[in-house]
């Protein structure tokens, strides 16, 4: 890890509340960039506020969130979003789309108020396309896909934004296996290329196979954060889940199974 | 500052299919099929977009054309360049004209607005009328019918009450900050529901005569308008107004978070955007009473022609509400003369059948 370069995304004494509840109180973290960092809870922990919290998508109750060393709040939207790209939840759509346009949406930041999407754009989107194995249904109705080929349709439009930082909230929901490790891959892969990719995850297993830093939330304001190695342990995940845990190392795979 | 965008990928392609690499060739062949149909998509949008200007011009000079009194072609071109001959000159001017304007500006200025209403809703069941501004206006028109009040007046009280309501929804509806679109919708509703119970009242308190002019302006009625230019400057100033952040709006319609996470500041447009579609509701309900149907059913099928990007869609909606206004208003004052159907009836017997059939069409 290169020390002398800007942090990425970096937290300072963070502290993040929905209501009376406090999420976490005095999170400092540094992302560099070229490193994952995944975002592991219970439900209800408060993963996604505090990804959108990271994300600047919500106000924070103390602390400072800091992209390429300055304060979201001093970013402008529009670059913002040139630089950090989200991918929510997802929610149902209403109007009918094709998927082309639905990638293109991702292209929004980069365009000038009175531009229409260039040819360049459509290239950009469809090569995202392509990265998620949409690319032959470019002109389908995004009312008519299924709720995989949605949450594909959801990472290429990410894709197509091309941010230096990602954010994505369970990213994996709805994917079959090939495409939850082809993903997870892919992501992989634009770290090397100097990306951060920040994520919420489910699968402890997936987690450990991606994952260079945690930040594992337990419900109740308390968090541990670290290295992968140092989060993902059994007594620590086992206390989290509230569930007990064994890991196993299977020819240098770690894995955890239930007890 | 940004300097250049990192690759989406790194060269490894990760879906199955990919599993034997493109070749170059392929992936270029597919870009640039991908390429293609994309701007095909956008160019039919624009040509279906000329297309309903033509349209819309067409039905504007049938207007002028049509009627008890036969008119030539000629004689319609002669009036709008200035020359008014006899007693059809004056009926083409003085009555035609005024209310192919106001057939034209009302339809287009409530299509415009229900397709704003559909995109700051994210609900396809969203019309102009539906955050209770219609209700509003018909207490106020109501009332001052009731009271024997005089036409400018009764329009002045139509404005007032869609005013009054825009601004007791909008107050509760962020009574604790939170907008959500479902608070927005239900405050609306309920507003619509309470003004329809007064309008009720109204109704039967009124005398038999005042009861005919009440029904007249509920059901919308494009005879007693005219004076319709301002309106017709509002809906020229409201479209041009959607368009700096159209393509914000299509960000929009994908998601209230996803945008803000795109850069759209969100609170800011869909306050524009509730502003605006109030103001062209109350602009047109004052103009001609209640018509209805014209603000759900034109966005969808200008969706159907042209999709959902709202840079083609709002003007487009414009341009064919007010076509299809005017078309059916023609049809009302000629269908069956010398009797004249309230306009407002005629697009809601076109209205059902077309938008029930939208619906089996599209189970979504």
């Amino acid at each position: 890890m290169k020390t002398d370069a800007t942090p990425l995304l970096e937290a300072d004494n963070l502290a993040v509340q929905i209501g009376e509840r406090w999420i976490c109180c005095d999170l400092s973290m540094r992302l560099m960039p070229g490193e994952r960092l995944v975002l592991l809870g219970p439900n209800g922990a408060g993963k996604t506020t505090l990804l959108h919290a990271l994300a600047g998508l919500r106000e924070v109750q103390r602390g400072e969130v800091r992209l390429q060393g300055r304060a979201l709040a001093e970013w402008p939207g529009r670059e913002l979003a040139q630089v950090r790209g989200v991918q929510p939840q997802s929610q149902p759509d209403w109007f009918a789309a094709t998927v082309m346009e639905t990638a293109l949406v991702g292209r929004h930041p980069h365009l000038g108020r009175w531009a229409w999407e260039s040819g360049d754009d459509v290239r950009i989107a469809h090569e995202a396309l392509i990265c998620m194995g949409l690319d032959h249904m470019g002109e389908r109705n995004i009312l008519t896909l299924s709720g995989g080929e949605r949450q594909r349709l959801a990472i290429a439009s990410l894709l197509a934004q091309q941010p230096d930082l990602y954010l994505l909230d369970e990213p994996l929901s709805h994917l079959d296996l090939h495409y939850q490790v082809a993903v997870l891959a892919h992501f992989s892969a634009l770290a090397q290329g100097g990306a951060g990719v920040v994520m919420v995850l489910h699968d402890l297993n997936l987690a450990a196979r991606f994952a260079d830093h945690v930040v594992l939330l337990d419900g109740s304001g308390k968090m541990v954060c670290g290295t992968a190695d140092e989060v993902l342990q059994a007594d620590v995940l086992s206390a989290a889940f509230g569930h007990p845990l064994r890991r196993h190392v299977i020819e240098g795979q770690v894995a955890f199974l239930l007890e | 500052m940004r300097t250049k965008a990192l690759p989406i990928s790194s060269g490894t392609a990760v879906h199955p299919r990919a599993a034997v690499p493109f070749s170059g060739d392929t992936r270029a062949v597919l870009t640039a099929r991908a390429l293609h149909n994309r701007m095909f998509a956008r160019k039919s949008a624009f040509l279906t977009l000329a297309g309903l200007l033509v349209v819309s011009v067409f039905a504007f000079l049938l207007a002028l054309r049509a009627g008890s009194l036969d008119a030539a072609w000629g004689d319609v071109f002669a009036v709008l360049g200035g020359q008014v001959d006899g007693t059809l000159g004056v009926v083409i001017r003085e009555l035609r004209l005024p209310r192919a304007v106001a057939a034209f500006t009302s339809g287009g200025l409530l299509a415009l607005s229900g397709a704003l209403m559909q995109v700051l809703l994210r609900n396809p069941l969203a019309d102009p009328y539906v955050l209770g501004i219609s209700g509003g206006a018909a207490v106020g028109a109501l009332s001052a019918i009731l009271l024997g009040a005089a036409t400018w007046l009764i329009d002045g009280a139509a404005f007032a009450g869609a005013a009054l309501a825009m601004l007791v929804v909008f107050g509760l509806s962020r009574g604790d900050g939170s907008w959500t679109q479902t608070r927005l919708l239900l405050t609306g509703v309920i507003v619509a529901a309470g003004c329809g119970a007064v309008v009720v009242f109204m109704l039967v308190m009124a005398t038999d005569t005042r009861v005919q002019s009440m029904l007249f302006w509920l059901t919308g009625d494009v005879s007693g308008a005219s004076r319709p230019w301002p309106a017709l400057a509002v809906l020229v100033a409201g479209l041009l107004a959607t368009l700096p952040f159209a393509r914000d709006l299509n960000v929009l319609a994908r998601g209230e978070l996803s945008a803000r996470a795109l850069g759209v500041r969100t609170k800011r447009l869909r306050l524009l955007v509730y502003l605006l579609a109030s103001l062209l509701t109350a602009t047109a309900v004052t103009l001609v009473g209640l018509v209805g149907f014209v603000g759900l059913i034109v966005p969808h099928l200008v969706r159907l022609a042209t999709g959902n990007d709202q840079r083609i869609l709002l003007p487009a909606s414009a341009l064919a509400g007010g076509a299809m206004l005017t078309l059916a208003d023609t049809a009302a004052r000629t269908l069956v003369a010398p009797i004249q159907l309230p306009v407002g009836v005629l697009t809601a017997m076109i209205g059902v059948p077309v938008f029930l059939f939208l619906l089996v069409r599209h189970p979504r």
